[in-house]
This record gives C-alpha cells, structure tokens and sequence, in this order.
C-alpha cells in the first residue's frame, strides 16, 4: 500500500465575532491510501467541507488553517507550499469537484476548451494533442459522441452530463487523489447511480485515491473502504466500512442510522436525535455530543479522544472503555 | 366514502415565448394524470427532476392555472372557482415547500406568518389569535416564545416547523408535502417525518407528499404514485409496489435507491442515456427510449400504454405481466 495522502490534527479556525478564533474544524487526522475510497460522512456544518478545501488550501480568509495542522502529499508539505509550486498542486496531485456543476463550469466556454486548459496547465501538450485528451476524457466519464459534445456548452448538457463534464476536468491533470464533495447530493437517484458508477471505475482502473464527502449513508455503503464520521468540527468514529455499518458504535453514528427511512424491512417509527447541531462558535465543553447524547454519563464532561472499540475501528467517546 | 380529492385528466403545458418570439414546443410538464386522496391517507408522488410532479400539486392549489382537467375537492370543483370562492377553498387546502426559507417574508416575525392565516380568514381575533399562535407553535415541537423572532433566527428543521405550523393554522383537510424534507439533514429528515405522521394521526389530515426519495416515501405514504415525463406510469399500495414493482422505471428507480447496507448487495440498474425533454417526449411508451424491459419492441414505440391493473398496482406497460426483477436485468450485464 502506497500512503498518498496523511492529514494529522488538521485545525481550521475563523474570528470570532467577540475576538479569539473558533474552529469549525478541529483535530481532525486521516490518511489515504493509492486506489482506496475513504468516506468523510456527516450532516451541515460538521466540518465536513472545510476538510476538503484545507486540502487544497482553498480555506476562503478570514479562515485559516491554524499552525500544528500537517497535510503530506506523498513527500511534499502542502501546507509550506507558496505560488506556484501550490497551483501545481491543485488539479495535478489533487483533483476536486463539487455538489454544484454549474457553478464550477464557465458558461461561455465549451467544455472540449475547459477540459483542454486543465490539460494544458498542467501537461506539456500541444493544444491539437489537449484537444485529443479531451475527447478521450469525455468517453472515459462516459459521455455518448464525446468528439461532437467538445464543442457544446455547459447550459445544453444535463446536470449528470455536467458533472461528467467536472469529473473530466479533474482528471484531466492525472490526479493521483480525488476529492469529491457531495458529488451528487443535486442529482437524481438514477443520474446518482451513473455517477457513482464512473468514479468507481475510475478508480479502479487509475488507481486513483477518492475522498468522498458526503451527508448520505446509503452512498458510502456502496463505494467506500473505509468511513469516518465527523460531527462538531471531529472525527467521531471511524472505521472500514462493512464493521462501522455492522457495528455503529458512536452514539452519533448510531443515532444517525436510527433516523434514516429504509427502503427494505419493517417499517418503524424513526428515532431522530434530538436537538440540534450546535454552531461552531460554541462547540460543547467535554465531549461535544454530549448534549444530545442519550448514553451521556459522569465522564462525558471531559472531551474523549479517539478509543480503540475494534479492528481499526474507533470512535470519540468514553464508552469504549467499557468494551475493551 | 367519496375521496377526498379526484383529480381527472389534468394536463398542466408551458408555453415558451415572450421576449424571444413564442413559436416554441409547450412543455408538457403534467400529460393527462389522474389519481384520488381519500380522508386521513398519504398519496406520495414520486418522481425525478421534470416528471411534473411539483406542477401537479401546484395546480391543485391553482397557485398555477390547469391547462385542461378537473380537480374535486371536498365535492366542490376546484378548477371551475372564481377568485373570491377560491380563498375559502385555500382554508382547506395548504402547502408546504421544500425551502421554507423562500416562503416565509424575512421581515415578519414567526408569529405574524403564522397569525396571518388566521386574520386573513377571520378564524379568531384579538388576544385569542395570540393564542392559537402559540398552540400551534406548540403542537409543531417548537418554543412559544419562538413567536417574536424572524425567520433567519431558525435552522432549516425549525423553519419547516414554522412553514407546518402556518400551514395548520386555517385548519386544513389537506396539505400538499412539496418535498418537505428534501433539504434537511437526515436527523432533522427523521423529526419533520415522525411530526407530519403525528399531525395525521391527531388532525386526519390528508397529504397529497411530493417526493424524490423512496424511502422516505416508504414511511410516510399508504400509496404511491411513480410519474415519469408527466404521466403515472405505475401506482398503487406502497408496500405492493416496492415489493414487486411492475413498470420498468418503477423498477431502475428502486434499484438505485442507495441503501445504508454493505451487506445486502441490491442489483443496481443503471439507466442508459438522459430523461428526454418534456418539450419534445418520445412518441408510444415515454420510457421507451431507455427501457431495458426484454419484450420491448415496435408496439412500445408507436402506442402509448394506458394505466391498467397488473397485480396490485396499476401499471402503463404493454409488457408489465413480464417485467423482470431488478436482480435478472443486472445479471444480464443490462
């Protein structure tokens, strides 16, 4: 296994409107291995996103990623990169795409030009030879008369066609990682299953790495190796995905399966979590789902680290020591 | 028992036009549906993006005028009201929407939205409006207190209570769901879910629940109704339909749901090619450009196929007796 990406105690802090900083994003550590899909799972304002963007350090200011945070591209320290030694980064080691389609694509442009200067600004092609790689991209996503929709422009495609469009400007550098936030969340269950289709063949065949970024559960069952679940700016549990899905042991984790309607199965009355998710101005003292915690005891006033509970599963939570 | 609601034919065309000349294709967004609610049932419609299923619940309300069709709602025929008559049937028939954000006025507090029905009617007056205000605050899980913010106070699971509540206070029959939960965070999902059931049980109200997302369906509606390019293609009790889906679509949309469950490896159908325009739907079957339903052929393409029943559900196939399950077509390499 070749560790493509290791991120250690990743903070990511904002001013805070009284003064001080806060941090949406707070200890959060995660490696990636070549080929492999890694999960980051969790509902609005977890930290989830904000994860992402520190990647590429993409962090809009006043936001920050605070000093202590490593991120390690195989050899390369992004976080000590300046110009354009970090551009070079961007799109060539780490490709990303977006919930949102048509808010990344240029609408007076074609999409064969689009895909093209990703190419072109990142590999030493002729713009006939750009030109070539582009239509290749098309029918590797699996867009249908990829040399006839190079000259379309992104209002006449769908939003599935779109997001192959993305996906083919992200691989368009040869990325060895590909961050993808939400990448259907828009989409349609079935334009869904498309999409989620090529990215698993893509990894599979280019052995690229994927950091799926989403809210849905039933995504990660299908695609992921492994999952970690984030709530209030951490990671709260993590683990390969087949023993987090048998074994849900973060009271959060769990409460998050109790609230999701099955498609199969008798159906019952859905559990909600109570409360709601605190802003991160004021994370919680102690453990930060405390609050809403059901199984919330004496030690859950001090905050837990990450506990062995099984085989390369963990979770944030005092409990664990119980089931050692 | 009279439904509720009859809806029969309706057929809901946009014409394109104005600035850049009108000689364009109208869009066929409601093609000819027909469906009933009774009293105290959930009727789900589901559907992708551009089945016209929001279009369906809209012109229910006449918050957009039917092109052709008829709607009879507590005996009372809906699209035949004048403008005066039709305020009172909007005393009996609400909605509410997938962002309630865009449908609350940021400068009225909560409470002056919720209160707004009940003046509008003439349902109370004085110190008594305050008080049902607050009621209905109660009964849809939030602070009383809550009466005097505005609307960007709230998150998204509190203002869909606010959108409830302000639905509720004209003491409806019936509310139209427009993909009431679609925007939330599934903790969040779960809590409006168990309230909409809740109310039901308490009010016997009825839901016309307008969805994408078929499980949610699943806990929530007793039937269901699938639209593809505005038409039903298959209906019926949802259990019924989930178990043994008899229209090929029925079928690809269920096998995409994305189940929480590594375990239990459903067969995925994934669908060739793009939902055609509803400007321009293919002529016979709508599905037929994408159908992988192995006794398809000319018929399928030439002869619309009209809802029949098959089964337990009706279904619009000329084929639906064969239909495969989805585990036989993605076995086949479909």
């Amino acid at each position: 296994m070749t560790r493509v990406l290791d991120v250690r105690d990743l903070r990511v802090s904002f001013p805070a409107p009284g003064g001080g900083r806060f941090h949406p994003v707070d200890g959060v550590s995660f490696s990636l291995e070549r080929g492999e899909t890694l999960a980051l799972v969790g509902e609005s304002g977890c930290g989830k996103s904000l994860t992402s963007l520190a990647l590429l350090r993409l962090v809009p200011p006043p936001g920050r990623v605070d000093p202590g945070s490593t991120i390690r591209l195989g050899d390369t320290d992004v976080l000590a990169l300046e110009g354009e030694a970090l551009r070079r980064i961007r799109g060539r080691r780490i490709g990303m795409i977006f919930q949102d389609p048509m808010t990344s694509l240029n609408p007076v442009f074609t999409v064969g030009d689009q895909i093209a200067e990703g190419v072109r600004a990142h590999l030493p092609v002729s713009k006939a030879d750009a030109r070539e790689r582009a239509r290749a991209l098309l029918q590797e996503v699996g867009i249908p008369d990829p040399a006839e929709r190079l000259g379309a422009y992104p209002h006449q495609l769908s939003g599935g066609m779109r997001q192959r469009v993305m996906i083919a400007i992200a691989l368009s550098a040869e990325p060895d990682i590909l961050v993808a936030d939400e990448p259907t969340t828009a989409l349609d269950v079935t334009v869904q299953a498309q999409i989620l289709e090529v990215l698993d063949e893509l990894r599979r065949r280019r052995g690229m790495a994927v950091l799926l970024i989403t809210h849905d559960l039933g995504i990660v069952a299908g695609r992921a190796d492994r999952v970690a679940v984030m709530y209030a700016g951490q990671i709260v549990e993590e683990a390969p995905t087949g023993e987090l899905f048998a074994h849900p042991s973060h009271p959060y984790t769990q409460g998050l399966f109790a609230s999701v309607p099955r498609i199969t199965g008798p159906v019952q009355r859905l559990t909600p979590i109570g409360g709601t998710v605190p802003p991160p101005t004021a994370w919680p003292a102690g453990c930060r789902f405390r609050p809403r915690c059901p199984q919330a005891f004496e030690k859950s006033e001090l905050p837990p680290e990450l506990l062995p509970v099984g085989p390369e599963h963990r979770m944030r939570c005092w409990l664990a020591e119980g089931r050692r | 028992m009279t439904p509720l609601l009859q809806v029969r034919d309706l057929v809901k065309h946009y014409t394109a036009g104005g600035l850049f000349g009108g000689s364009a294709r109208p869009v066929r967004a409601v093609d000819g549906v027909s469906f009933e609610v009774g009293h105290g049932e959930t009727l789900a419609l589901v559907g992708e993006s551009g089945c016209g299923k929001s279009s369906v619940g809209r012109t229910i309300l006449r918050l957009q005028e039917p092109t052709s069709g008829a709607a009879v709602f507590e005996g009372i025929d809906v699209f035949g009201l004048d403008r005066l008559t039709l305020r009172r049937l909007r005393r009996r028939m609400q909605i509410i929407f997938q962002d309630p954000y865009s449908s609350l006025n940021p400068r009225m507090t909560v409470g002056a939205a919720v209160a707004e029905g009940i003046e509008i009617h003439q349902l109370a007056r004085g110190p008594e409006v305050g008080r049902r205000v607050a009621a209905l605050l109660r009964e849809v899980g939030l602070d009383p207190g809550y009466a005097r913010r505005y609307p960007h106070e709230f998150s998204g699971g509190q203002r869909q209570r606010v959108g409830i509540a302000r639905a509720l206070a004209v003491e409806p029959s019936f509310i139209v769901c427009d993909e009431p939960v679609s925007a939330l965070d599934v903790s969040v999902q779960a809590q409006v879910l168990n309230l909409l059931a809740d109310l039901q049980r308490d009010r016997g109200l009825s839901y016309l629940f307008i969805a994408h997302d078929l499980a949610v369906v699943r806990q929530i509606a007793q039937r269901v109704a699938v639209m593809y390019l505005g038409r039903i293609v298959e209906a019926g009790p949802t259990e019924a339909l989930l178990a043994t889906p008899r229209h090929p679509y029925t079928v690809a949309l269920l096998s995409a749901v994305p189940e929480p469950d590594p375990v239990r490896r459903r067969s995925r159908i994934v669908l060739a090619g793009d939902l055609p325009s509803p400007s321009n739907p293919p002529p016979g079957c709508p599905f037929h450009t994408r159908c992988f339903h192995p006794a398809r052929n000319e018929r399928c393409r030439t002869e619309v196929p009209v809802l029949r029943p098959v089964g337990a559900t009706t279904v619009a196939c000329h084929y639906a007796e064969s239909t495969p399950a989805a585990q036989e077509v993605a076995g086949a390499g479909a």
